[in-house]
């Protein structure tokens, strides 16, 4: 199967909830929607699903026009962040209620039900109820109802959301191999850049109704076409650098001057963005290329091994990350290094102009 | 604010019981300094929540004692106990303005306008509310919200603790850091007693001084972030900290050298004494293992699976039966499936019934 | 091709409701434009007026007493049963055996047909026989609302107050149990009085649900006939001829068609605006306290 969307627009009332979205999702991948609260990622997935019609557009199943047919008559499964399962069912009945509604034979039922259940790590529970299981053992039921019945499209909306941070890195672990056992199309929403990172598959990052990219989700990571898309990303938040170029020198204000590497010197004069991961900012020098700036500390942050130092730069936030321990007094000033081999240069509009790999190829 | 000192407090929700089974908070004596930043950190059901509704006054504990300063406040209501709370929701005055909702407690406790106004003024700034200052509180947006859950427990001087329940539940991920990082400042300029109870391990490790894991109604570890990090003192808290958490692999030992699955490792310590018919366990953290070319020194592994999140690498690899992670920045010169695999053996662990044993230097 | 084959199955399948409410209401209603805009004086013969009906209508003085009447009578009882409403709500339990008890207990005036209730209190409050009229008789109170208009009112208010407020409770208490506990828990941490958290906490987030209790009541009570007539037929005098009353009696007592038409339009409409601005005010407040959600 394929899913194909061809300029969906959704809009209620005045406002565009999803504005001219194309995309075309092959049978057997994974697509994340990634994009912040209210950016569009349920109403996109309502549309894909048939629950809602779009305003314009349309939606193409292997090439014929679906955009009117309903939810009811289509094949598609949804799991929500809500653990919703029927209480007065067991785990088995659960699972097997999508089956029993499609009228299947019992004996099938049973055979395909075991086999979601060995899938999802739920044997031993499918005699309990619902209301005894953990949050965790909940979601695998209301995922297996969601599988069982062989929707050709599954769409998961933050199914994670709820869950433990543990229970939530263990079943993230889980799920590329439980998506590749079934050859559905899947759709996951998720606000967080860390889970698609670990999911991989395939990435749209959504900002207020629009895709700004889609694409293999590392290739989205480390090549993202524009701003907003490096923003959305990146967990911790980008590093921001405004600078303006004049004749031949880029500068933010007087603070920082970027060295003109590669194909920075054929660039217009103009208003750019540099951006640049936490990671990639330094309290030691790396190389001779490295720009020295003085900051300003203001917290720091320690996760055991290594370190969040979050500093102002003659009025700009960023946050550094340093491997070790590193217990800096707030407001003290420190030295901090830039590796202009690692920048992502934006144009006014927020259009990649300039990528890392071109800045040190040079 | 206030010294929090608990005494000998248990917590069984079907009262008195001479079943250990039946408290959800088992035995627990801490002393929290005042002014000092703690979290409390583990998986659902592991009774932190019990704890902070028995700190805040909302349950009364079946045994012990909660004393702020010297006083023994146990049986006091919340109203009576002069602290603060944020919610896992934001909890807002719909119908009062920003302004309204920062000066609610104090103009409940009689404060006049002259002494309201310009405490108001101040914290708005700090938390960057000080443009919407004067809007209906319901229009703002979700992280808003919680900054002025957040001010109005921040804006009286004279809490004894402030309580904090899973803030940042329903906040997005890239202003989760602001939200953290405002949080940590705040407390190192106003230097309240916090107490923060989160499932999420990087919440806990950036915020608190000292870090309290629970697991079970019991506590498995009180420590500093990088105590927890590099010495978890039970293996819960090897897997529960860090992510992915510690590996844990059986072992046999004799001496200084442990047997991980045929293989010799040298350890740093020596390990004398150790019961028969212990379980005998070594724990690395996948930051301290590290993979060389199969040409080169260390156990022989076979590579399972590689997860690109974009900052490193996690890469899963097979020794005999036994799966491990490691997490590289590069995979650089290794071609085929086969690598050799270091530890770092000053800091590798070695567990006895999943309890740490520091061992004798060499 | 797929997306109008859905649609013409959607037309079929709300024809049946289309041709109820075309027999139940439509024709009824043109009936009524019909009447209202001729004269008859019978054996099927009519005239055509205009608008004289309703010019006729708009300047008589007993719709302008109807109406007043109307509007007093709606207007006290809203200013008690809403309060009252709300009070009971916020008194009743939130948890343990108390709560079905009063359940069914605020339930049960609801339950009783309007005829019934009527009746009731026609024979609770009759001095001779009746439990409330006696016992006032006896304590020397001269109470008798067959005679008295002030003793009428306070009769069929009284009744409307035991019947109704029920509603009032049932909804406001609805609206208090979705309030999450962490909101009073944070009044208490704030330090909020019993009427603070009263006033910024339990009256915005019953504010929908009070809204709908408001138009229901409003709607209701303006449209009351069968218990006052029971009661007292709109008497003493016309004291208590509200409306719907006032509109019987013209249309079936002095068989004036015309001018019952043109009245009963007026009173629709009049009941048609009131709904429309309330909707209005309350969308709108929807509107204003939606959180937006998931998108």
């Amino acid at each position: 199967m394929q899913l194909e969307l061809r300029n969906v627009c959704k809009k209620v009332g005045r406002e565009f909830h999803i504005s001219d979205v194309s995309l075309t999702f092959t049978a057997g991948s994974l697509n994340i929607l990634l994009g912040p609260t209210l950016s569009g990622k349920t109403s996109l997935m309502r549309l894909m699903a048939g629950l809602d019609q779009p305003t314009s557009g349309t939606i193409h199943v292997d090439n014929r026009d679906v955009t009117g047919v309903p939810v009811q008559k289509r094949n598609v499964a949804m799991v929500y962040q809500q653990f919703i399962n029927y209480p007065n069912l067991t785990v088995f009945e659960n699972i097997a209620s999508p089956l029993r509604i499609a009228k299947v034979p019992a004996a099938e039922i049973k055979e395909r039900v075991a086999k979601v259940a060995a899938l999802l790590k739920l044997e031993k529970l499918l005699r309990r109820s619902p209301q005894e299981l953990s949050g965790g053992q909940q979601q695998r039921t209301a995922l297996a109802r969601a599988l069982v019945k062989g929707a050709e499209l599954v769409l998961l909306d933050e199914p994670l959301a709820n869950l433990d941070y543990k229970l939530r890195e263990e079943l993230r672990e889980e799920l590329p191999r439980i998506f590749s056992a079934t050859g559905a199309i899947f759709v996951y929403a998720t606000t967080e850049p860390s889970e698609a990172l670990l999911l991989g598959g395939n990435t749209a990052s959504l900002h207020q109704g629009r895709v700004t990219q889609f694409g293999p989700t590392i290739e989205v990571f480390s090549r993202p076409r524009n701003l907003i898309t490096a923003q959305t990303l990146s967990d911790p938040p980008m590093n921001l650098l405004p600078v303006t170029k004049l004749n031949n020198t880029m500068l933010y204000k007087s603070h920082v001057e970027v060295p003109l590497l590669g194909p920075l010197p054929h660039l217009p004069d103009d208003d750019y963005t540099i951006a640049f991961r936490p990671h990639h900012l330094s309290l030691n020098r790396h190389s001779d290329r490295d720009i020295a700036v003085k900051a300003k500390v203001a917290v720091t942050e320690i996760t055991g091994s290594e370190s969040y130092v979050h500093v102002d730069v003659a009025g700009v936030r960023w946050v550094l990350l340093a491997r070790g321990i590193h217990n800096i007094d707030i407001d003290e000033t420190i030295e901090i290094f830039l590796d202009p081999s690692k920048f992502y240069v934006y144009d006014r509009n927020g259009a990649l102009v300039v990528t890392p790999e071109a800045v040190a190829g040079a | 604010m206030a010294k929090v000192t608990l005494n000998d407090i248990a917590h069984s929700y079907n009262g008195p019981s001479d079943n250990p089974d039946d408290y959800a908070l088992k035995k627990l004596d801490l002393v929290w300094r005042d002014g000092g930043a703690y979290a409390l950190l583990g998986p659902s059901g592991c009774g932190k929540t019990t704890l902070l509704n028995i700190i805040s006054g909302l349950l009364i504990p079946t045994r012990g004692q909660v004393l702020f300063n010297d006083q023994d406040v146990t049986r006091l209501p919340t109203e009576q106990r002069n602290i603060a709370q944020i919610f896992q929701f934001p909890v807002i005055y719909d119908t009062m303005t920003v302004f309204e909702n920062l000066a609610f407690p104090l103009k409940n406790r009689g404060r006049t306008k002259e002494e309201i106004e310009p405490r108001v003024i101040e914290l708005a700034g700090m938390l960057g509310l000080s443009r919407n200052l004067y809007t209906k509180a319901q229009h703002l947006t979700a992280d808003a919200k919680q900054k002025i859950s957040l001010g109005r427990g921040l804006i009286r001087k004279s809490v004894n603790a402030i309580l904090f329940d899973e803030p940042l539940t329903v906040i997005d991920p890239q202003l989760k850091w602001e939200l953290r990082s405002q949080l940590k400042y705040l407390h190192k300029q106003f230097q309240f007693t916090m107490i923060y109870v989160t499932h999420d391990q990087t919440e806990a490790l950036t915020f608190a001084d000292e870090v309290i894991v629970m697991y079970e109604g019991k506590i498995v570890q009180v420590g500093t972030p990088e105590a927890l990090f590099e010495r978890p003192e039970h293996t819960f808290v090897g897997y529960f900290i860090g992510s992915p958490g510690m590996n844990i692999a059986p072992c046999t030992l004799q001496g200084n050298r442990a047997v991980v699955e045929g293989h010799d490792i040298v350890l740093g310590r020596t390990y004398r004494d150790i019961p028969a018919g212990a379980k005998i366990e070594l724990g690395i953290r996948p930051e301290y293992l590290a993979l060389n070319p199969p040409e080169g020194q260390g156990v022989p592994v076979r590579i399972v699976k590689v997860d690109d999140i974009g900052r490193h690498k996690i890469v899963r690899v097979g020794l005999n039966g036994r799966e491990l992670n490691v997490v590289m920045p590069e995979l650089s010169g290794m071609t085929g499936n086969n690598a050799r695999l270091v530890f770092d053996i000053d800091h590798t662990n070695i567990y006895v019934n999943d309890q740490l044993v520091p061992g004798e230097p060499r | 091709m797929i997306v109008k084959q859905t649609n013409q199955k959607a037309w079929f399948m709300v024809l049946p409701v289309f041709l109820v409410v075309a027999f139940s209401a439509v024709i009824p209603l043109m009936t009524v434009v019909n009447y209202s805009v001729q004269d008859t004086f019978g054996n099927n013969v009519f005239f055509w007026v205009g608008m004289d009906w309703f010019k006729e209508l708009i300047h008589s003085d007993r719709f302008h007493a109807a109406f007043l009447r109307q509007l007093l009578f709606s207007g006290i009882i809203l200013a008690i049963e809403v309060p009252l409403g709300i009070v009971i709500a916020l008194a009743m339990p939130r948890k343990g055996w108390g709560v079905p008890v009063c359940l069914i207990s605020m339930a049960l005036p609801l339950l009783i047909p309007w005829n019934v209730v009527g009746t009731i209190w026609q024979i609770f409050g009759r001095v001779d026989i009746g439990l409330l009229g006696h016992s006032l008789a006896s304590l020397g109170i001269d109470y008798n609302y067959t005679q008295d208009p002030i003793a009428a009112w306070l009769t069929v208010i009284v009744m409307d107050v035991w019947h109704w407020t029920s509603l009032v409770v049932l909804l406001c208490y609805a609206g208090l149990c979705s309030i999450p506990d962490a909101y009073y828990q944070a009044a208490k941490i704030d330090g909020a009085s019993r009427w603070s958290v009263f006033r910024y906490i339990q009256l915005p987030k019953m504010q929908r649900v009070l809204l709908i209790a408001i138009l229901l009541r409003f709607m209701d009570s303006f449209m009351i006939y069968t218990e006052p007539f029971v009661i007292t037929g709109g008497g003493p005098g016309n004291s208590t001829t509200f409306m719907s009353i006032d509109l019987v009696k013209m249309a079936v007592g002095q068989f004036d068609l015309g001018p019952a038409a043109a009245m009963s339009l007026v009173y629709f409409l009049v009941i048609l605006l009131l709904s429309w601005v309330f909707y209005t005010v309350m969308s709108n407040i929807g509107e204003n306290s939606s959180n937006g959600g998931g998108r």
